[in-house]
């Protein structure tokens, strides 16, 4: 059954991932990013992780993606058409993309940051004795992620002020 | 065998909440109706039954034999499939909100056999017992918003596109001080399951010691809702009807439904998270939570007709630079107190 799920939820979430790239519609291409979120939700439910499923869904399924519709919408893009030629000249520089971010999952997968959690097959048990997703994930970032926490929160509150300052019109 | 009972007995919890939710919908119009034209000295309806009580059967009736015009829209699948994410996106939380204390009792015999049903909560008055079932709750809520944004997007219809572009930047302006309010009530409880939350309000209810959270919430719920005076997506005198001006019949209907079923749903969290949730003496926990829960309906009746509707910018003001500060300065509040008093 679960092995079931995670076939339907992955192949979900690759169909959906590749038609956001290849939909020639840009709202439709956000409205399929939507639901490669909520098959990512599902995969992470699979996990016993329902925090990170809920939030995913909340965070980027709710609110991120409306923000993107609502940009969209405002700059009234047009669909791109038959004419296809520039899309098939960006494609040559995918199959590099496509090879440095399979190194870059290895490498997250393999580091010894990856060690923190549960391995494989006592992802329940470890949940159960942190005191539910909640907890654990709250325990997490306040003792061994910490800094990357923080550190995170620096660059999103530097990238926030940059924004400002970018978007506000100089006043003489 | 226990699986079958745990099932049926979960499907007979479903059918249980959808029919009065359902139910309690259609009467929730006749209810706005009746209370409008009470607060403006008019009858409202009271030609249906006695006192109008049939009229929202009349209206159903009506919407169902209408005519579903086919417009030629230029997305015709995403215009048909707009009216129900927003509805099931309205009517799905309910399934995490306890609505009662226990309904069946704790072991049942089947042919003889003897069933356990403490286990997975199946005996107690809600659907799913989730551990983030607050977090549920605001996930899904939230994306009834894609049905606003889609149905103007694809009616192919200037009024109807302004009505979803305004929804979006609503949703993003109250969504942040709705879940920060939440937190503090989640502090006080130390829990993110509902029934706990609920049971932790025997004593006193939480509006008690969150008070500003309580307040915040309600406010934002509102926005969330999208009632007057934050009912800007379909406000009649710029946008005709905003988002469902191109929709008629049955999915105009699903609108209407996921209107008022919104308000029903999030007066039941209000109640659940600060109003002591079913709990109270005397009557049965099923009546409390029914009569808290109509009680804070009426009063987003009330409030349509006191307040008059805030323009667009007022709200993405109000929403960025008071709730939001508030409800954070709530958490820090919060925070404190649970540190000396906790």
């Amino acid at each position: 059954m679960e092995l079931f799920l995670f076939v339907v939820f992955s192949l979900i979430t690759l169909v959906s991932a590749a038609a956001v790239v290849w939909h020639p519609h840009p709202v439709k291409s956000a409205l399929f990013l939507i639901v490669t979120f909520f098959a990512m939700g599902g995969l992470y439910l699979l996990m016993q992780a329902e925090f990170i499923a809920l939030m995913q869904v909340l965070v980027y399924a709710g609110a991120v993606m409306v923000l993107f519709l609502f940009v969209i919408m405002l700059l009234n893009l047009k669909p791109r058409g038959e004419d296809r030629s520039a899309f098939r000249k960006r494609l040559r520089w995918a199959a590099p993309l496509i090879l440095v971010f399979l190194g870059a999952a290895l490498t997250a997968v393999t580091s010894p940051l990856a060690q923190l959690g549960p391995s494989a097959g006592q992802g329940v048990g470890w949940v159960e004795s942190q005191g539910g997703n909640v907890r654990a994930v709250g325990r997490a970032l306040f003792t061994h992620a910490f800094l990357p926490f923080e550190v995170t929160s620096v660059v999103l509150l530097v990238a926030v002020v940059g924004v400002i300052v970018l978007a506000k019109k100089e006043r003489r | 065998m226990d699986w079958i009972v745990y099932g049926v007995l979960t499907l007979v919890k479903t059918a249980l909440v959808l029919f009065i939710l359902l139910t309690a919908v259609a009467y929730a119009t006749l209810m706005e109706r009746k209370v409008l034209g009470f607060m403006q000295l008019r009858l409202g309806p009271n030609r249906v039954g006695p006192w109008g009580l049939l009229q929202p059967l009349a209206d159903g009736v009506k919407l169902f034999f209408k005519e579903d015009i086919a417009l030629p829209v230029s997305e015709p699948r995403l215009y048909a499939l707009a009216p129900w994410v927003t509805a099931v996106a309205a009517l799905t939380p309910f399934a995490a909100i306890p609505f009662a204390d226990t309904i069946f009792p704790e072991t049942v015999s089947v042919f003889g056999r003897t069933v356990d049903l403490t286990v997975y909560g199946i005996h107690r008055g809600v659907i799913a017992d989730l551990p983030g079932a607050v977090l549920f709750i605001l996930a899904i809520s939230s994306l009834s918003t894609y049905g606003v944004v889609l149905g103007g997007w694809a009616s192919d219809n200037r009024y109807s596109l302004l009505g979803g572009i305004r929804v979006t930047a609503q949703m993003i302006s109250y969504e942040l001080s709705l879940g920060m309010a939440v937190v503090g009530v989640l502090m006080v409880a130390g829990s993110m399951r509902l029934t706990e939350i609920v049971e932790a309000q025997s004593r006193l209810p939480f509006v008690v010691y969150q008070p500003l959270g309580f307040v915040l919430f309600l406010t934002a719920a509102f926005a969330e809702a999208c009632r007057t005076p934050f009912d800007l997506i379909e406000c009649e005198n710029e946008l005709v009807a905003g988002y469902h001006t191109e929709y008629s019949s049955m999915k105009f209907a699903l609108f209407q439904l996921a209107e008022y079923a919104h308000i029903i749903t999030v007066s039941a969290i209000a109640v659940t998270l600060y109003l002591g949730g079913w709990q109270g003496p005397y009557l049965p926990s099923g009546a409390w939570f029914a009569l808290k829960t109509a009680a804070l309906v009426f009063f987003f009746i009330w409030v349509r007709a006191t307040y008059p509707r805030v323009r667009f910018d007022q709200l993405m003001h109000f929403g960025w630079k008071v709730l939001l500060p508030l409800s954070l300065a709530n958490v820090v509040a919060t925070g404190c107190f649970l540190m000396i008093w906790g």
